[in-house]
């Protein structure tokens, strides 16, 4: 038996212990919202917070997070995230939507280590996150927005 | 009302008590999931109507399939296009909203089901595609939403005894003389005792209060909390998952397999042969693709085992060595070029271009679940052809089409990979097997070995320079695979087939002589539909072609095209204006940057772009900036042309830096991203979108962003080192100093 915390509720699964926590929290806590894209951690769609960092959930085997607190994108509530979620509406980030949830997760993550990002600072922690549709321009945008947003707010 | 119309976002709140919803992980997206139906009563009592009109329910105003007004005034609207990111569930409502003047806020909008009702008329079937939405709705949306507003006026007009020119409608309020008012679901039942009008009247364009608007996309605040449901997120009780082993050759069969040790896997439900491979379904992801992995499959690989790449341009050569079929002639054709070279001071070019097999990669794998049962079909999934749904279910099960229930989910991209059926047919054979409903999975390295690839091409072009630099003759022969000779061959026809050769016939240059011939050659690499189709292989060409010509005239490569164009397409025109002083096109750019241009008209829509590159003494080429001109007609919805441009360009900048598929052993080699290349934050343009004024008929946008952005960079990179790359993708090993 596992037992972690999940957007702040603990649970206790009986899975195979190389089961990825990607899966963990897809297939058996059905939080969707977490995407898989690659399984190799190349993508990013997979991005949740463990223990308040960033990590691709593909390649997490659901054994190692025993007693470790995971955030999904439902269960994401941090200031940085109301920013970044705040910024993604008004630049009207999302098309298909479907690595957005990760995007925001990396973005979130990005603003609480980087309050102020860089271009580069931005192309090297958002760059392992893949859009097939394109919306970087506008994820760049958001970024700086949200960040000033909660540069204004402190 | 139809129990597979889903219900969309703003439903959430607001959701009727009749309709079956099931709360799904985290709410948000509630669809209408639940089985059986209950609308067999509904469909009988329409029976006598031309089209069922899935949207009718008793008490309720519904003129037609699109628009509802309840008397409880909740206006309910359809979309019956799939939403893979392009903005349909945005700009489609925005038609219907704007004709009738419903109180767009507060309108309520449902995902259509697989009807009748909802042929796409420019595809003869329920599909999303080809740039088609917003062009095959544009009248029919428009005239949907002002039958429903010219009824509703009229019963308020009648009431009052009062003429329906004298009232007026804002926000799903009818005004008459007096200061007298309705809302629309206090008009609901008389109206729905009216005739529907054939030919109501349309707003004149001065009057839309939505279209031409950059309204929000009714789905971002969805997206952003991972609520959206897309196919892969689907769960439907009972439901087991399925993983599939899909055969390593194309063409390959299972000839036996031992399943002993998957069986033997805790949490392994079953293992099917199916009619393309052999099937492990679970009560997870992860415990049926472990079972799939135990497998052991003995595959009879088929007549392509030895197929690679090398084997598929010896088949184009050789193939291309037949003059082909005749696409496109203008003046005298291929017979003008003897007689141009001949002429004193011609100048005669040739060059031959080659393009690689593509993977779509849209970032949700492909996946379905479906429900087989007694007397129906239930398929919930991420799909472009609800048509070809009902068809191949039906074909399955041997249930009529009708029988097959449709419920479209959101897409995670579709870039013409969901037109396909084989993921669907998997899921429909897997739930015919084992009884239950059944999801099926593909992991990325599925995706990209099993695959409609875009075709792979060989072409060849010829031209004739006189002695002034002027264009006397153009020949273009196309060598490569027909995609509508596996999915319509009905469309091919004396031996071309248009989607191959669109965008290198018909060009909107002046030319005086120009022949294009197509050489049809299939081989046993799947084709399909890949965003914007053959126009993102014949821009390359054409647009690469045209700067080779432009140089070799010694002019400069916006000039060039523009003298071509004086004479030509107008639209065009004003595009590759736009475009270049947008761009700055001949003012100093930093050092080591240089502009390349290219022009691509396509699905009824007209775009420039001018790309700002830089190449590294490695040959690393580097996009810094792209400016699009865009003329896509009369628009729906500023923002999302935006959106759309900026996408289809770094969709198309992705494969021309990076992809292509190589084939060993006759499969695929690139399975998952560390392969297969993709464009990444820090490698992402800016791309600056100009919109050009039109009160033409709207044009195509999912698509036309895409074709002229390879050529526009291949053209910068020839302007940076004077080296003409005639192969995608580009190669930076060619470019090192």
């Amino acid at each position: 038996m596992i037992e972690f915390t999940v957007n702040g509720k603990p649970q206790s699964l009986d899975l195979s212990p190389d089961t990825p926590l990607l899966w963990a929290i897809r297939d058996h806590l059905h939080l969707t919202g977490t995407k898989f894209g690659c399984g190799i951690a190349e993508c990013g769609a997979c991005t949740v917070h463990l223990n308040g960092n960033a990590v691709r959930s593909c390649q997490i085997p659901v054994s190692s997070v025993q007693g470790m607190h995971v955030t999904t994108i439902e269960g994401l509530q941090t200031r940085e995230a109301q920013a970044v979620r705040a910024a993604w509406v008004v630049h009207q980030v999302p098309q298909c939507g479907y690595c957005q949830s990760g995007q925001i997760m990396s973005a979130s993550a990005l603003l609480k280590q980087t309050p102020k990002p860089s271009d580069s600072d931005i192309d090297a922690f958002m760059s392992g996150n893949i859009c097939r549709c394109g919306t970087y321009p506008r994820i760049r945008a958001a970024i700086h927005d949200a960040a000033q947003a909660l540069t204004q707010e402190s | 009302m139809a129990d597979d119309l889903l219900e969309l976002p703003r439903e959430a709140a607001s959701r009727r008590a009749f309709l079956k919803t099931s709360a799904l992980a985290g709410g948000g997206l509630v669809l209408g999931v639940m089985l059986p139906l209950t609308s067999r009563a509904a469909q009988a009592a329409t029976a006598a109507m031309p089209v069922f009109n899935p949207l009718a329910e008793p008490g309720s105003f519904s003129p037609n399939a699109y628009v509802r007004v309840g008397t409880d005034d909740q206006v309910t609207l359809v979309v019956d296009k799939s939403e893979m990111g392009q903005g349909v569930m945005t700009a489609l409502p925005m038609l219907l909203a704007d004709e009738m003047d419903a109180d767009w806020p507060r309108v309520h909008l449902l995902q259509a089901g697989a009807h009748e009702a909802y042929k796409n008329t420019l595809l003869g079937m329920q599909a999303t595609g080809g740039s088609t939405s917003v062009r095959s709705s544009w009248l029919p949306l428009r005239r949907a939403g002002a039958s429903a507003r010219a009824m509703l006026v009229q019963a308020a007009a009648q009431r009052w005894q009062v003429d329906a020119a004298a009232c007026s409608v804002s926000a799903g309020v009818v005004h008459g003389p007096g200061g007298r008012q309705a809302r629309f679901g206090e008009l609901a039942e008389d109206a729905a005792r009216l005739p529907v009008p054939q030919q109501p009247r349309l707003k004149d364009p001065k009057e839309f209060r939505l279209i031409g608007r950059p309204l929000a996309r009714v789905d971002v605040p969805e997206k952003t909390t991972g609520r959206a449901v897309f196919g892969l997120d689907m769960q439907v009780p009972d439901m087991l998952i399925a993983s599939v082993a899909q055969p390593p050759a194309f063409g390959a069969s299972v000839r036996g397999f031992d399943a002993t040790a998957a069986r033997a896997m805790p949490g392994v439900h079953s293992v099917h042969r199916t009619s393309d491979g052999v099937a492990v379904l679970a009560g997870d992801f992860w415990t049926a693709r472990k079972g799939r992995d135990a497998l052991k499959i003995d595959w009879d690989l088929g007549p392509n085992a030895a197929l690679d790449d090398a084997g598929i341009m010896d088949l184009f050569r050789k193939a291309g060595e037949q003059p082909g079929a005749v696409a496109w002639k203008v003046g005298q054709g291929e017979a003008a070029v003897a007689p141009a070279a001949a002429a004193p001071g011609a100048r005669t070019l040739q060059a031959e271009y080659a393009l690689p097999f593509l993977a779509h990669a849209t970032m949700e794998p492909m996946n379905c679940t479906a429900y087989v049962q007694k007397d129906r079909v239930d398929i919930w999934g991420p799909t472009q052809a609800q048509t070809m749904n009902q068809l191949v279910a039906g074909k399955i099960t041997g249930l009529p089409p009708h029988a097959v229930h449709v419920h479209t989910t959101l897409l995670g991209g579709g870039f013409g990979r969901r037109f396909e059926q084989d993921f669907v047919a998997q899921a429909v054979e897997l739930s015919k097997a084992s009884g239950r409903p059944v999801k099926v999975v593909w992991t990325r390295e599925d995706d990209t070995r099993h695959d409609f690839y875009r075709p792979a091409n060989l072409h060849r072009l010829h031209a004739v320079l006189d002695g002034e630099g002027k264009l006397q003759a153009w020949t273009h022969q196309i060598v490569g695979p027909s995609i509508f000779s596996r999915v319509f061959p009905q469309f091919v026809k004396d031996g071309v087939d248009d989607s191959s050769v669109q965008g290198a016939i018909k060009l909107p240059y002046a030319m005086p002589n120009a022949q294009t011939r197509y050489v049809l050659c299939n081989t046993p690499v799947p084709v399909g539909f890949w965003r914007s189709v053959g126009h993102s292989i014949t821009a390359f060409t054409v647009e690469s072609f045209m700067d080779e010509l432009a140089h070799a005239a010694g002019a400069d490569p916006y000039r060039f095209r523009r003298e071509l164009l004086v004479h030509g397409d107008q639209r065009a025109l004003a595009t590759l204006d736009v475009a270049a002083r947008e761009a700055g096109w001949g003012k100093p750019l930093p050092a080591g940057h240089f502009h390349g241009i290219a022009m691509h008209e396509s699905f009824g829509s007209y775009v420039t772009e001018v790309a700002e590159v830089s190449v590294d003494p490695q040959g690393q080429i580097r996009v810094h900036r792209v400016t699009c001109a865009v003329d896509c007609g009369q628009v729906v919805n500023p923002d999302i042309v935006t959106a759309q441009i900026q996408s289809a360009v770094v969709y198309g900048l992705t494969a021309a830096l990076y992809d292509r598929i190589d084939l060993r052993q006759g499969g695929v080699v690139q399975g998952n991203f560390d392969k297969y290349r993709m464009l990444r934050m820090d490698s992402a343009p800016r791309v600056d979108v100009h919109i050009l004024p039109s009160g033409e008929a709207p044009g195509g946008l999912g698509e036309p962003g895409t074709p002229p952005i390879a050529p526009a960079v291949a053209n910068a990179v020839f302007a940076a080192t004077g080296k003409r790359l005639r192969e995608l993708p580009l190669r930076p090993e060619l470019l090192k100093a």
